[in-house]
């Protein structure tokens, strides 16, 4: 057992996890963070996708140890004080999502390609997401909320709150 | 879509979606999210062969291991006996073997279960079958489907005695439903003036591919069995339950809490799922076994997989004479829940659109040594509209005609409507001119075609081809008469309850459980308009047996088709309970008692009361008339007459590099008619995802077998799913001929994209080379196919590969493994 300390949506933990425990594992099982899913074993799906001290990741990728000291958000931290981030309500707005399994990770992915690239052609954006499968939507609707997310979060645009600014974004 | 101003009604809103807050913000409820206290974990032994006898089984190391609860085979739970459902026998002297939940001595497909480890952790179980050594006796597998339906063929299952498990015919002559099939093929070939085209067709095999792995967790702590399961069919997995394992249906109670996508993939009863039942009854704590993804790709039902014969006669003029068709359809090593069933269900449709005087279709499902084949997303129906679309471009080709004007020719005009078709089904409404030309409109038909033109003029190295499928279904499965001819093992209905509570908010059961299609949200705008009462005031609960007793889940577009009927029919009772309520308070005659926007009036004067008053009112039980129950709440079960049969015309604009074979889709335009549609913006994201679906089969997807019959792209690396930077934008709309079979007009729509585009698509790309001397290139056309077959034409020789979307992003156009540089030979 090895320990780890990481702080996960705000809140900081301890905890000894078996080295070859994977980030996501620890966050779905030991946490309790059930909104970040897992769809695949080959690191291909991207259902898991976090941010991890501002990257997005894909946390069956990342092993819990390798965390240590780092600051993760998960879907479940995504909206601040109640107010859904620009991107979670453009997937709504847009219809960007169906049976909602890649949803978690595909917002979480989008956050940090807005980051990177605030204001993305939809090639840019389909290219983005390409490691972030979707069985339901057929990703054009995701392509949709991903651009509209962007027109809302350029700055200038009225809508989001401070708080619920991109928690990700190319590095810290 | 069509943009219009939003309608007043609830019916027609592009509402957003009730569902989505939880699922954005990560508070969803998917089954392996379900721990209750104290679960133990399981994890199965799987063959790595696909046909072997066993020898022995070493569970000692494992047993050993820590955290391990128990190592057992069938014989240690008692279980040898145990057969998983086939509730489909399409003849009376169906072959069904028996599907055992763990093998019984000898396994028939890689993959498929041998023992099963409990343990602490879902980790410790999966290390711990590492640890059990089973020595098998390989057999030669029996893997293509063809020469298993041979006489003399090596057997699967010997004691079957034949691989073939039944023989399906349809013969429109026999059936009094049109002519002679024979005597029509007979007679063109006679005849200078027809043609005969003769055509097979190969529709590989598919893998429904969800995005939620599989999973299930059984509680019994309780006097009832709990059962949480990733499944499109709660209610048919209880019933089956008991069927299986003999647990009666009143100790069971099955819960699908959020289920991520099904695609028919989730339509089954799994081994899985028993073995959880079986343990938990054993250990009596609770059990839960999620999947990983390869044993998903392995072992969880497979889609598609027939070789089609097909010979039509056809006049020179382009009039149909005759259709023949032929099928093979491979099983895989068991009979699935419904397995046998879904060829069956394609043969209504190869008829299409068109009007043919005769139709006959024979079907044998074979046994192989493979994964079994069950319902994916069209179940028969998208193959069989392959055929014929296919089919039609081919006599096109022969005739020297625009596929298109072909196609009109021959389909059932407008006014023609309802029409009884070749193989004995009416066709309430639809309008093939409308939605073709506005499909031609959009997608600038004319315009392409001279581009084409120029492009074979020039020799430009970038070929255009343009792909059109004029697609019909049968949706709304089904009208329980029609299941009982073709002795399917339950009936069609749908049940719905409305219950009015004190405050005025309304709760609302059903039997269709959603996993994606966004029930919550459109059954709920019915309602309100049904009712008058507010959009957000309507709670629709479902996918619990306990929430919604009674139903037949989610399967065929019959969701909103079948199971939106039987709310709207609750909803009417419900209103006139409330009907007489209202009477009796307003003192009034219940004859004048008018009903609109949630208000029941007096007629004439400006006395009345909202539903909500009247809800309160039969709550409160103070006052209410004599003979009836202080109650509006009401149930209805709804039983489909008809099938509807939404229809579309899909053009699809197919660029082909012809030095690397390289396909690109350039242009997608569907118009689809699905009769009246009750939310747009849900309506467009099931036509997207469904193409998408469709798409996939005919350009990336294949479950590969190798020689020994092990399936070699059973990961997300190399079974190569569509990403968003595979496809483009499609152009969608709709037109309406609203269905006459059922009250809202609807028609069905959720899987109108998978079975309309992929036979758009394959005519597509062969239309861009077939100039080039390109007559067929099996699906899916990889860059390596494309190449070959124009390699081929040139009359040069293009190695052959088994398999060759096996390597990473092979399928995507990348290298032949076998073949690394592409060199000619």
């Amino acid at each position: 057992m090895t320990e780890v300390r990481v702080t996960v949506d705000g809140v900081n933990y301890a905890d000894d996890v078996e080295p070859r425990m994977l980030l996501a594992q620890y966050l779905r099982e030991t946490l309790g963070k059930t909104g970040t899913l897992i769809g695949c074993d080959t690191s291909n799906c991207g259902a898991c996708t976090v941010s991890l001290n501002g990257q997005s990741v894909k946390s069956c990728s990342v092993l819990a140890v390798q965390a240590d000291g780092a600051e993760v958000t998960t879907i479940e931290g995504l909206a601040r004080d109640g107010t859904l981030h620009p991107v979670q309500e453009a997937f709504r707005e847009c219809h960007g999502l169906q049976c909602g399994y890649c949803t978690p990770g595909m917002i979480m992915a989008a956050v940090d390609l807005l980051g990177d690239n605030p204001d993305p052609t939809e090639q840019e954006v389909r290219e983005g997401i390409e490691g972030n499968l979707c069985r339901c939507t057929g990703y054009q609707n995701i392509v949709r909320a991903v651009q509209s997310a962007a027109k809302t979060m350029k700055p200038g645009a009225a809508q989001p709150t401070e708080q619920a600014a991109p928690v990700a974004g190319g590095g810290n | 879509m069509t943009t219009t101003a939003e309608p007043t009604t609830e019916i027609g809103r592009a509402r957003v979606r009730k569902e989505d807050q939880r699922l954005i913000t990560g508070r969803s409820r998917y089954t392996d999210s379900i721990t209750p206290s104290g679960t133990v974990h399981i994890a199965v032994v799987r063959s790595t062969i696909a046909r072997a006898t066993i020898n022995s089984i070493d569970k000692s190391e494992a047993e050993k291991a820590p955290g391990v609860f128990g190592v057992y085979t069938a014989a240690d739970l008692g279980a040898e006996e145990v057969g998983l459902p086939c509730a489909w026998p399409i003849t009376p002297d169906q072959k069904a073997p028996q599907r055992p939940v763990l093998a019984n001595g000898r396994v028939n497909f890689s993959g498929e279960g041998v023992a099963v480890v409990v343990a602490r952790s879902a980790a410790a179980a999966r290390d711990a079958v590492e640890l059990v050594d089973v020595d098998y006796e390989p057999l030669d597998p029996v893997l293509d489907m063809e020469a298993a339906a041979q006489d003399g063929a090596e057997l699967v299952h010997p004691d079957l005695g034949s691989n073939v498990s039944a023989t399906w015919v349809f013969d429109s002559a026999a059936a009094g439903t049109g002519g002679d099939v024979s005597e029509a093929i007979k007679a063109a070939e006679a005849d200078d003036d027809q043609i005969v085209v003769r055509r097979r067709f190969r529709q590989q095999r598919l893998i429904p591919a969800f995005m939620e792995p599989r999973s299930c967790v059984v509680d019994p702590t309780g006097e009832q069995l709990t059962i949480w399961a990733a499944t499109q069919v709660p209610h048919i997995l209880r019933t089956m339950t008991t069927v299986t394992l003999g647990v009666p249906e009143s100790k069971l109670r099955v819960i699908a809490p959020d289920v991520g996508g099904g695609f028919g993939g989730k339509i089954g009863v799994l081994p899985e799922e028993m073995l959880c039942v079986l343990l938990a009854q054993k250990l009596g704590k609770p059990v839960k076994w999620t999947e990983t993804r390869s044993e998903c790709m392995l072992t969880a039902h497979h889609g598609r997989d027939q070789i089609q014969d097909l010979v039509m006669a056809v006049r020179k003029d382009g009039t149909i004479t005759g259709f023949d068709v032929h099928l093979y359809a491979d099983m895989g090593a068991y009979l699935g829940l419904v397995g046998p069933g879904v060829p069956i269900l394609g043969a209504f449709m190869f008829n299409a659109i068109y009007k043919m005087p005769a139709l006959r279709f024979t079907c044998s499902n074979v046994f192989t040594n493979k994964t079994l084949t069950d319902a994916y997303r069209g179940a028969g129906r998208p193959e069989a509209t392959f055929a014929i679309e296919r089919m039609m471009d081919e006599v096109a080709v022969e005739l020297g005609r625009d596929p298109v004007e072909l196609r009109e020719q021959n389909w059932i005009k407008h006014d023609e409507f309802p029409y009884d078709t070749v193989v004995g089904l009416t066709y309430d409404t639809g309008n093939y001119e409308q939605a073709t030309q506005r499909a031609m409109e959009l997608f600038d038909y004319a315009g392409l075609r001279r581009e084409q033109e120029e492009r074979r003029r020039s020799g430009d190295p970038v070929q255009l081809g343009i792909g059109i499928s004029t697609f019909t279904e049968m949706c709304g499965l089904a009208p329980s008469r029609v299941l009982g001819s073709l002795d399917y093992g339950a009936g069609g209905w749908e049940a719905a309850n409305v219950r009015m509570l004190a405050t005025g908010k309304v709760e609302v059961t059903t039997g269709a459980s959603a996993h994606g299609q966004g029930h919550e949200t459109a059954f709920s705008q019915i309602v309100a308009d049904k009712l008058g009462v507010g959009f957000d005031d309507v709670e629709i609960l479902h996918g619990d047996t306990q929430v919604a007793p009674k139903g037949l889940d989610t399967y065929g577009s019959r969701s909103l088709v079948v199971g939106g009927i039987a709310i709207v029919n609750a909803a009417e009772k419900v209103i006139e309970k409330a009907k007489k309520i209202a009477a009796h308070l307003l003192e009034a005659s219940e004859d004048d008692i008018e009903f609109a926007n949630g208000q029941f009036t007096v007629r004439g004067t400006d006395k009345g009361k909202a539903i909500q008053e009247i809800a309160f009112a039969a709550f409160m039980a103070h006052d209410y008339p004599e003979g009836m129950e202080p109650s509006l709440d009401s149930d209805a079960v709804f039983d489909p007459e008809n099938f509807s049969f939404p229809h579309g015309t899909h053009l699809c604009a197919m660029e082909v590099d012809t030095d690397t074979g390289r396909v690109n889709l350039r242009r997608y335009v569907c118009v689809d008619d699905i009769g009246n549609v009750i939310n747009p913006l849900i309506v467009e994201g099931q036509v997207h995802g469904g193409l998408a679906q469709g798409i996939a089969q005919a350009l990336f997807e294949e479950a590969n077998y190798d020689e020994s019959g092990t399936l070699v792209n059973a990961t997300f690396v190399d079974y190569t799913l569509p990403s968003a930077a595979d496809l483009p934008s499609f152009t969608t709309e709709t037109v309406s001929t609203p269905s006459t079979t059922n009250p809202l007009g609807v028609k069905g729509v959720g899987e109108a994209g998978t079975i309309a585009s992929t036979p758009a698509i394959v005519n597509g790309v062969l239309d861009a080379v077939r100039h080039l001397g390109v007559t067929e290139i099996e699906m899916p056309t990889t860059s390596q196919r494309v190449w070959r077959a124009l390699q081929v034409a040139k009359g040069h020789q293009a190695q052959q590969t088994p398999s060759d979307t096996h390597s990473p992003g092979a399928g995507l156009g990348s290298i032949d493994p076998n073949n690394p540089k592409g060199e000619v030979q």
